[in-house]
This record gives structure tokens, C-alpha cells and sequence, in this order.
């Protein structure tokens, strides 16, 4: 069994709300992060609103829509995997975090699928056979581009971590009961979903 | 948990110099004080490039006539120097290196909340700076430091993209040690230690952490947008496309005018630790500080647009951020007011420590005073882009920084390493740097002031003048920066034994041994008295005791 207490920390409760601090603080300059693309993707919509109708009507909703609920329940498989970790059965955890694992896999696929769709549909800003000839709408492909690449490589450095967790919980090479190692890569997880809840609409719904 | 004897020292065990010799045992420490030495060792490293290219740039100012340099090299010549001495040098240049070794130290902790954490931050900070020197190697980057879209994302044929890089995951390193920093001082402070008890050094150190988290990722967006753009070709920001290169600049000092406070707050720190330590007083206003450092790091948020004055936000715009730049000198006055006035009445001695800070608060304070006319619209508008500005940030960053670095430098030597160096050189270092800072920089405000534009490799005859005494104060500075290059570096084998606490001091760092043990203290200690206590609040200050130039030899070494 790992020791579950690590320098400098006498105590493991302590050590377990600096464990969350840290995270939250990381999770606020994510938030500023992508707070750059949400104010870019802000300050063009209201200069070019007909461009970015335009190009709205482009993305797929059916995939958006897809990947939502994807989205969405590997959410909810994370949070069951937090809670049965915190009780300690291994067995849940590990089921819950493969769960996560392959409902994320799944968006990540999925969100190919579509990438290949947009680029067969040369849906490229600066191509040029791109189809919606109205001012707006390759700036709003651009940003349609740097948010999801930008969040879906959020999501794949979170389903490394998964992947690893799933083979450290296995094999009992971390303590994963008493610290707060699952609270930590689900606060993370969930971050990368309340993004996308965000950007669903922004890029799929609102003006379509 | 290491034994100690009866009076709480621990016994015989090896200091954290000795814990270990191997590169493996550098390489692969957890110990906070050797993380901060490991990054004291590639800061000096990269403050010798940036200098080495400051050192060009004076050299083809000397003479009128662009001859050294070509306008392009010269152009890469001030990109490497900004690019470098900004993010590799003065952003991390007090928080990772004195911040790391100190912060446990000072708040009576054993290490920081995630030394593992701590040691990844310097890797990340190597490869970001390794990038961001291959890209200046393969033939430099020509934007400039502040990577100005559309010329950095459409038209720079430099290596742009490789920099970007270079800083945006160095960003990541001091987003790691902020984040360090704030959990560090929540979770790991010792009995007694309330935050009204804290040393300002950790207020600024905390402060400037929230910064830091806050808006680096700003920067970190900007730069991802502008290597997004230049690599998938997405318009962001190109004009082509409807896109605004202005927006650009938003992002980009909603990160780097607060960057000035990342960069100035920890000087504060220091600055305030030595000052009452050499005039024997308490801090003036503790309470006042507090709120000065946090109000700092706040109003920094808002201030941005002050850079943009000229770049067509609406005149309101200006206005409000005209206004605010005017109000955020309100809380840096009061620093500079609460300083005089523990200097007033002290028992003030003229260690070099104590020169370079008291040279801080006068360059601080020129610094500050000039950044005051810039932010005044009109000025402004006349001033934007000349040497003026030049001079004013450098008085701030240089002057103002540059010196808090040295003054924490040799005031915390003697705990970093156990000797002590050269106070005679160590003086004359100070008074020189401090010479040689004026004589190079005072003359770039009359230039800015005559008209001269910034970013030129060449100038008409009448700047002359200035533009020599500026080079040749420049070969001052040079000496004087490079000095303690070598008393430091002869003291660690020659310099006498510094004892546990030679400057009488009395922040928590001083009651443990020099250097201190891997585990820091003994017995944790355990705090009663507010800080500063270096008299009592109805008693006047008192000299110190001893010898002043030679510290008596002190416990931990006869035991
Ligand atoms: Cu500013």
C-alpha cells in the first residue's frame, strides 16, 4: 500500500483541501484561458452577426447534439466514480472511470467524424471553395476550429489521466481512498464539460 | 523527522547543501531550497544572454549611423533581449528563486504543498526557455517582445511560432509555482503564524501568485492564437477576414500590465525585509502594506489600455484608463511613503543589502513618477513609442527590480550558503550598479523627451550625445552586474561562516541553522510576537549588538 500522507503534511485532511485548492486554482486560470476565445468569439459575433448565421448553419447539430450527451454522461460517470472512491470500493471506481474513459474516446471520435465532414465540406477559413460567401462566417470557422481543437485537447490530456488513474487504481499504486486524487481529475473532467456546455450552443445553436 | 538535542537544534545532521552531491540528487530534489538554486542557476544563465544582447544594442547606439548591425539583426537583437529578460528572467527572477528557497522558511514550514509539483515547474520553465533559445539560435524572432499581430501571425519569416511556444509553456511553469505559492501559505503556515502576522515578503509573494494564475493564461491564449494562426492559417486575427489586430493587444496587456506587478511586487517583499532589518524598525503601517500589495495586485487588472492609447480605442476608453492608471499610483505611494517613514527614526547601517534597496526605492520612485505622465492621454499621445518609455519601464524593471533581486540576493546569502561575502565589494557593487543604471537610462528620457523613436538601429547626429553617455553608462552597469558574479561566487569557498543570523534579523528564516537543514527547523517554531519586532511598539529602536561588519560566530557552529 502507498503512503496516502506526503511530505510536508501531517495530516491527511489538510493534505486533502490543499490537493482541492490546488485544482480549483488551476481551474480559474483555465476559466481566463479560454476566456480569451470566448471574448474573441464575442467581440466578432456582434460586429458580424449575418456571418456567423451564415456559417452557423454549416456545423453539424446532429453530432453537436450527439457529443453532448456524451459529454454529459461521462460527466455523470465521473461523479459516481468520486463517490464510490471516496467510500473505497475499487471494483465501482475502476468500472465508473473506464466508463469515462470510453464515453469520452467516443466524443473524441465522434468529434473526427465531424472534423473530416467540415473539411470534405472545405469548411477552412482562407480555402478557396468555402462555401458561405457572407463577411463573418470564415471568422467564425476560425474560432469554431480553435475552441473545439483547444477543448478537445483538454479532453485528451484528461483521458491520459484517466487511463492512468484506471491502471493506478487497479494496482493499488497510489492511495487513492484517502487523498484527493479522484476529486482532483473529476473537478478537472468537469471543467472540460462545463466548456463544452458553453460552446455547444455558441456553435451550433444560438442564431442558427 | 531528524533528532535534536536539548536546545532544539538538530544534531549533526547535514545541511541541505550536503544532503547529497550527486547531478541525480540536483536533478531530482524535492527539497525547495535546492529548487530554488537550481533556478538561481538558469536565471543567471539567461540574464547573461539578455545582457549579451542589451550589450549589442548599446553598441550599435553608440554611433549615429546603423553600422554594426544590419536594421533586421538589430531588430532580433531587441526581441531576443526583451523576449528573454521578461520572461526568463524578471518575471521568475525573485518568486522561483528567493520565493522558493524563502516562502517555507518564512512561514515555519517544512517544504511547500507539492514539492514534486515544485521541481516539475523548473523542468517546464527549462524546456519553455530551451525552446525559446533555439528559436533565437536558428536566426531570432523580429516582432518584438510583445508579438504585435498582424506582423507577427501574417508577415514575420522569423521564428515566431518556436518563441511563442517557448514562453506560452514557460507560462505554465510560474502558473505551476503560483499555484504553490497560495496553497503553501494556506495550508502550511506554523502555530501562531496568523496572516496579520505574516512578513510582507509573503504577502507579496501570495499577491503576486494571484496574479500570476489569473493572467499569464490570458498570455497564454494570445500566444495560442497567434500560433494558431500562423500554423492552420485561421484568421483570428487578420483583417482579411474581418478580424482585428487590436484585439490582439487587448489580451495581450490584460496580461502584461499586470505582468509589471508579477515583477515588481516580490522587490517589494524584499525590499521591505531589509529595510527594517538595517534601520532596526518596525515596518511603518503594517496593515496599510497589506492592503497596498493587494489593491496593487487588483487595480493591475484594469490598467491595461493605458498601452493602447494610440492604437484607436475610443477616447472614453482612454479616459477611464487614464483615470484608474492615475489611481493605482495610490497604493505604490503608500509604499514609498511607509518606507521613508521606517527609515525615519531608525538605527539605519549602509550594508550592501541595504544600498541596493534603498537605491530600489529611488529608481522605483522615477519609475513610477515618469509611468505618471504616461498615463496621462495627452503626454502620451507625444511620448508613445520613444525612448521615454524605453526609459520608464527600465527604471521600473531594471532599476526597480533588478535591484530588489540583488538586495534579497545578499541580504538572504548568508542563509542560501552559510558564508558570507565581500561587504567592501559588495558595496561598491551597489553604489556602481546604481551609478551606472542613472547614467544609462536617465539620458534615454531627454531622448524620448527630444523625440527619438524606440526600435531604430540608426538616429540623426543631434542624439548623439545622449545616445553615447547611455552606451557608456552601459559599460558601468555591465561591470557592476558582473561583480558579484565573482564575490559571491569566491565567498562560497573562501567567505567566513555566516552563523545562523548575522544581520540580527528577524524574520522566521534566521532561527534555523545557515544553511538550513533538509528538513528547515528542528521543532517547528511557533510564533507569539507580530513581525518586525526588532524594538518594542512603546521603545525606540536600538542598535544592533555586536560587531557589525564581523557577526560573532553562533551557536550552531561551536556546538
Ligand atoms: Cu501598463
Amino acid at each position: 500500500m502507498p503512503e496516502a500522507l506526503h511530505e510536508p503534511f501531517h495530516d491527511i485532511g489538510k493534505q486533502r483541501s490543499a490537493e482541492e485548492a490546488g485544482i480549483w486554482i488551476f481551474l480559474a486560470s483555465e476559466v481566463i484561458f479560454f476566456g480569451g476565445l470566448f471574448l474573441g468569439y464575442a467581440v466578432y459575433r456582434l460586429r458580424l452577426p449575418e456571418g456567423y448565421g451564415a456559417a452557423m448553419a454549416e456545423t453539424n447539430l446532429t453530432l453537436g447534439i450527439v457529443n453532448t450527451a456524451l459529454l454529459l454522461a461521462s460527466s455523470a460517470t465521473m461523479a459516481f466514480t468520486v463517490w464510490v472512491g471516496r467510500e473505497g470500493l475499487q471494483r465501482a471506481t475502476v468500472t465508473g472511470l473506464i466508463a469515462t474513459l470510453a464515453l469520452g474516446t467516443a466524443f473524441l471520435a465522434v468529434k473526427g467524424v465531424e472534423y473530416y465532414e467540415d473539411i470534405r465540406h472545405h469548411l477552412i477559413p482562407g480555402h478557396p471553395d468555402f462555401p458561405v460567401d457572407v463577411p463573418g462566417a470564415e471568422m467564425f470557422f476560425s474560432f469554431y476550429w480553435a475552441m473545439t481543437g483547444l477543448h478537445g485537447l483538454h479532453m485528451a490530456i484528461g483521458l491520459g489521466i484517466i487511463a492512468w488513474t484506471v491502471h493506478a487504481v487497479r494496482s493499488d499504486r497510489i492511495a487513492w481512498r484517502e487523498t484527493a486524487h479522484l476529486h482532483v481529475v473529476g473537478l478537472y473532467w468537469n471543467l472540460v464539460d462545463v466548456v463544452w456546455i458553453f460552446l455547444f450552443p455558441l456553435l451550433y445553436l444560438v442564431g442558427r | 523527522m531528524s533528532s535534536t538535542d536539548a536546545e532544539g537544534y538538530i544534531a549533526q545532521e547535514p545541511d541541505y547543501l550536503g544532503a547529497g552531491h550527486t547531478v541525480r540528487s540536483w536533478l531530482l530534489t524535492t527539497d525547495h531550497k535546492r529548487i530554488g538554486i537550481l533556478y538561481l542557476v538558469t536565471l543567471l544563465f539567461f540574464f547573461l544572454i539578455g545582457g549579451a544582447a542589451a550589450t549589442f544594442i548599446r553598441l550599435e547606439l553608440a554611433t549615429p549611423p546603423g553600422d554594426l548591425v544590419t536594421a533586421d539583426t538589430y531588430n532580433r537583437l531587441f526581441t531576443l533581449h526583451g523576449v528573454i529578460m521578461v520572461w526568463f528572467f524578471l518575471v521568475p527572477a525573485v518568486p522561483s528563486t528567493l520565493g522558493n528557497f524563502l516562502l517555507p522558511l518564512a512561514i515555519g514550514a517544512r517544504d511547500m504543498a507539492f514539492p514534486k509539483l515544485n521541481l516539475l515547474s523548473w523542468y517546464i520553465n527549462l524546456v519553455g526557455g530551451l525552446l525559446a533559445l533555439a528559436a533565437l539560435l536558428l536566426g531570432g524572432v523580429d516582432t518584438g517582445w510583445t508579438f504585435y499581430t498582424p506582423y507577427s501571425s501574417l508577415y514575420s519569416n522569423s521564428y515566431v511560432t518556436l518563441a511563442a511556444l517557448g514562453v506560452f509553456i514557460a507560462g505554465f511553469s510560474t502558473i505551476a509555482t503560483g499555484l504553490n505559492f497560495i496553497v503553501t501559505v494556506h495550508t502550511q503556515r506554523c502555530e501562531g503564524l496568523t496572516w496579520m502576522r505574516l512578513p510582507l515578503f509573503v504577502w507579496a509573494l501570495y499577491a503576486t501568485s494571484m496574479v500570476i494564475v489569473l493572467a499569464t493564461p490570458a498570455l497564454a491564449v494570445a500566444l495560442a492564437m497567434v500560433v494558431m494562426e500562423r500554423v492552420f492559417a485561421l484568421g483570428l486575427f487578420d483583417p482579411a477576414q474581418g478580424g482585428d489586430p487590436i484585439l490582439f493587444q487587448h489580451i495581450f496587456w490584460f496580461y502584461s500590465h499586470p505582468a509589471v506587478y508579477i515583477m515588481i511586487l516580490p522587490g517589494f517583499g524584499v525590499v521591505t525585509e531589509v529595510l527594517t532589518c538595517f534601520s532596526r524598525r518596525k515596518v511603518f503601517g503594517y496593515e496599510a502594506m497589506v492592503f497596498a500589495i493587494l489593491g496593487i495586485a487588483l487595480f493591475g487588472f484594469f490598467v491595461w489600455g493605458h498601452h493602447m492609447f494610440v492604437s484607436g480605442q475610443s477616447a472614453y476608453a482612454s479616459l477611464i484608463f487614464s483615470l484608474l492608471s492615475f489611481l493605482i499610483a495610490i497604493p505604490s505611494a503608500i509604499k514609498v511613503f511607509n518606507w521613508s517613514a521606517t527609515l525615519y527614526g531608525g538605527h539605519i547601517t549602509f550594508e550592501a543589502s541595504m544600498l541596493y534597496a534603498l537605491g530600489f526605492i529611488g529608481l522605483f520612485t522615477l519609475g513610477g513618477l515618469t509611468g505618471l505622465f504616461l498615463a496621462s492621454v495627452p503626454i502620451d499621445v507625444h511620448m508613445h513609442d520613444t525612448y521615454f518609455v524605453t526609459a520608464h519601464f527600465h527604471y521600473i524593471m531594471v532599476g526597480g527590480m533588478v535591484s530588489a533581486f540583488f538586495a534579497g540576493l545578499h541580504f538572504w546569502w548568508p542563509k542560501i550558503t552559510g558564508r558570507m561575502y565581500s561587504e567592501l565589494w559588495a558595496r561598491l557593487a551597489a553604489l556602481l550598479m546604481f551609478l551606472g543604471f542613472n547614467f544609462t537610462f536617465f539620458p534615454q528620457f531627454i531622448l524620448g523627451y527630444m523625440g527619438m523613436p524606440r526600435r531604430y538601429h540608426s538616429y540623426p547626429d543631434e542624439f548623439e550625445m545622449w545616445n553615447v553617455l547611455s552606451s557608456a553608462g552601459a559599460v558601468i552597469l555591465a561591470v557592476a552586474y558582473l561583480m558579484p558574479f565573482v564575490y559571491l561566487g569566491l565567498s562560497v569557498y573562501r567567505g567566513r561562516r555566516a552563523g545562523d543570523n548575522p544581520w540580527q534579523a528577524r524574520g522566521l528564516e534566521w532561527q534555523t541553522a545557515s544553511p538550513p537543514p533538509r528538513e528547515n527547523f528542528g521543532p517547528l517554531p511557533v510564533v507569539t510576537r507580530e513581525p518586525y519586532d526588532y524594538h518594542r511598539s512603546d521603545e525606540e529602536p536600538s542598535a544592533r549588538e555586536g560587531d557589525l561588519d564581523f557577526p560573532n560566530r553562533s551557536d550552531t557552529e561551536t556546538r
